[in-house]
């Protein structure tokens, strides 16, 4: 029961602020809504019992990509693109797609109770203590049976790294001589 | 509510399904919420007495009395100031986004009271039962608050709170960085993220890791210190600068929520400091059994110390009311000093010796790092925005990831190579130690030449 509030409570919240984000005007508007369904989404993972991928949902996506966001939208002008209609030629496209959503919304809500287990009810997840720790597993899989994919992504990583400071460095060389 | 009791209320009012789960919910959880609340309603009051401790500690230093009028000592001065702030009109500039500017302050109050829930004041008092991500947790919910730090800098819509919340940004991106590198260090001497394993490895290795990891613990210092935006890293609400930086447009209710969660940040970076560094709430020598009945009284002797100290001050109180408040003071240190001193005459209540004692020592501790956070304040001048950025990712970024190393060879030596803890750590330390004079002296030669290079230094954030 609880575990069923919970859920339609994050997963109506990440919905709800998705939606607001996609329509405001004013994109650091926008971007507080972005975090609140990120947060809504982190909601949902710890409900699952992945606490790792709940913290870190919070410390990169939140604490650190919003940060740069919400960075990069104070140092731009906001109020040219506020007057302006964007997406002019989408929202036929846009129509269809959420035409198509609310028809399957409405199908799973039809068809709730030939869904497998007690209908629209989340069934009580694992009691935390019978899974394995979450993080620990996550590290044993990660630095044993996935170690070459690991380093590869490290590298990659560290390259686009190298990268970005490079072209930083050149443009200002460039720009004072 | 005890069990039986709730069940007879249950019972009585023949409860609907929806409520039964309330009353199931709350069997389950009675003592994370009655923690919970003790946290939230106490936080503000504590961020107010150590207000009064800055207070005092800076007019000590520079030679005057400071907050004397309210009180003894002006001991009321925190009440005085929450109801004047209380009571103060609540302005909302008119071009300012309303919603976001009511909405930020609450922000990062309640992002600072949240991380709390997983931080163990105690062995026994905590509000999140010991879960797997502990450290994590404080750490990533602890950040959130400077959403609030943006979102109200730029909602105010004012140049200077804008400024002050772009300082503010630019520097908890590079802090964070060095804080959770210093971290990682006695990580891994722990072996695990649950706070509680964490104290009770340090327990085990006979050592707090502040000795395994000295450099690590400085790093911590410095980027907590950032973090918390205080002098001298208090770019973001430099008053000759910026007025008051980000929280210059709000007022009243709303400024003081910014304040708390300020001051609860501190008390959060201090204690996740105390957790990884400073041994929880292990007392000094936990591992020294003869000092097992010295030590355990200690916590109750020193608050009874304390009530007569105020008796004898109470003498010298100029009016008769504040006479009056220091005895009420001394005799509720008295309490104190037998709720910690009962036990150990009642053998039945030797249960609760543990727990109290941890809380001491706990909170001790704590006090100790926000004190020093105070020293600095009032000894260092305040950085240059520019020197602050290359303070951090110059020097402690590189140091603390060379620490990060070096912790993890020191371990090696000892666990692979049979070498001794401490010689390891020794060569360790030295090493890391001689990479940040380097470290430091590049960055010197680099300063010098740059600006014999341009006469205008480059400062692309100071705005």
């Amino acid at each position: 029961m609880l575990d069923s509030i919970l859920f339609y409570f994050f997963a109506g919240v990440a919905v709800l602020s998705a939606a607001l984000m996609v329509t405001r005007r004013n994109a650091l508007h926008s971007a507080v809504c972005l975090v609140s369904t990120l947060l809504a989404i982190a909601g949902i993972f710890l409900q699952l019992r992945a606490e790792f991928l709940f913290i870190t949902q919070i410390i990169l996506y939140v604490g650190g990509i919003m940060v740069l966001f919400i960075f990069v939208i104070m140092l731009v002008r906001l109020d040219a693109p506020i007057h302006q209609i964007r997406f002019r030629m989408q929202r036929f496209v846009a129509f269809l797609v959420v035409l198509a959503l609310a028809l399957e919304g409405v199908v799973i809500l039809l068809l709730a109770h030939k869904l497998p287990g007690n209908g629209l009810l989340i069934q009580g997840s694992a009691p935390a203590d019978k899974l394995p720790p979450n993080s620990e597993a996550l590290a044993k899989s990660l630095f044993s049976d996935y170690l070459l994919p690991f380093e590869i992504a490290s590298v990659l990583l560290l390259v686009a790294m190298v990268g970005a400071v490079v072209m930083a460095k050149s443009r200002k060389r460039t720009s004072e001589s | 509510m005890s069990y039986a009791a709730a069940q007879a209320l249950a019972c009585a009012l023949s409860l609907s399904p929806a409520m039964q789960a309330v009353v199931d919910f709350l069997k389950t959880w009675w003592v994370e919420l009655v923690c919970g609340v003790v946290i939230v309603a106490a936080v503000p009051l504590v961020a107010g007495y150590v207000v009064l401790v800055e207070r005092k500690l800076m007019a000590d230093m520079q030679a005057r009395l400071g907050p004397m009028r309210v009180g003894p000592h002006g001991l009321l001065q925190p009440i005085a100031d929450a109801v004047k702030l209380l009571i103060k009109e609540d302005i909302i500039p008119r071009d300012a986004d309303a919603f976001i500017f009511w909405f930020a302050p609450v922000i990062s109050m309640v992002a600072a009271l949240t991380s709390m829930g997983a931080i163990y004041f105690g062995p026994s008092f905590r509000v999140a039962q010991d879960i797997n991500i502990g450290i994590l947790f404080v750490i990533g919910v602890s950040s959130l608050g400077f959403l609030g730090v943006i979102l109200g800098g730029w909602a105010s819509n004012s140049h200077y709170s804008i400024i002050g919340a772009l300082r503010s940004t630019a520097q908890l991106v590079s802090y964070e960085t060095a804080g959770g590198l210093a971290i990682i260090s006695a990580l891994l001497l722990s072996g695990t993220l649950r706070v509680r394993a964490i104290v009770d490895a340090q327990a085990d290795q006979h050592v707090w890791f502040i000795f395994l990891a000295p450099v690590a613990f400085f790093t911590y210092l410095v980027a907590s210190i950032a973090e918390t935006n205080r002098a001298p890293f208090d770019l973001p609400e430099a008053e000759s600068e910026l007025v008051a930086g980000y929280m210059t447009e709000y007022s009243g209710f709303r400024w003081a929520l910014y304040f708390l969660g300020e001051y609860a940040n501190m008390i959060v970076v201090a204690s996740v400091a105390t957790t990884l560094f400073l041994g929880g709430w292990l007392r000094p020598f936990s591992n020294v059994h003869w000092l097992d009945i010295p030590m355990g009284v200690l916590p109750g002797l020193l608050i009874g110390g304390l009530g007569v100290y105020c008796i004898y001050r109470a003498g010298k109180q100029p009016v008769k009311v504040q006479f009056g408040f220091m005895w009420a003071v001394a005799l509720c240190c008295f309490g104190v000093a037998l709720i910690y001193l009962v036990p150990w005459v009642v053998s039945p209540l030797r249960f609760a010796i543990p727990g109290l004692n941890g809380a001491f020592w706990f909170l001790l501790k704590v006090s100790g790092y926000i004190y020093v956070f105070m020293w600095l304040r009032f000894t260092l001048p305040r950085y240059r925005f520019d020197q602050l950025m290359h303070l951090g990712w110059y020097i402690l970024i590189p140091l603390a990831i060379v620490n990060v190393f070096s912790v993890g060879v020191a371990m090696f030596l000892s666990s692979e190579f049979g070498w001794n803890r401490w010689l390891a750590v020794i060569v360790t330390t030295a090493f890391t130690l001689a990479v940040s004079v380097f470290l430091v002296r590049l960055h010197d030669k680099h300063a010098t030449a740059a600006s014999s290079a341009s006469a205008v230094p480059s400062d692309s954030y100071a705005g």
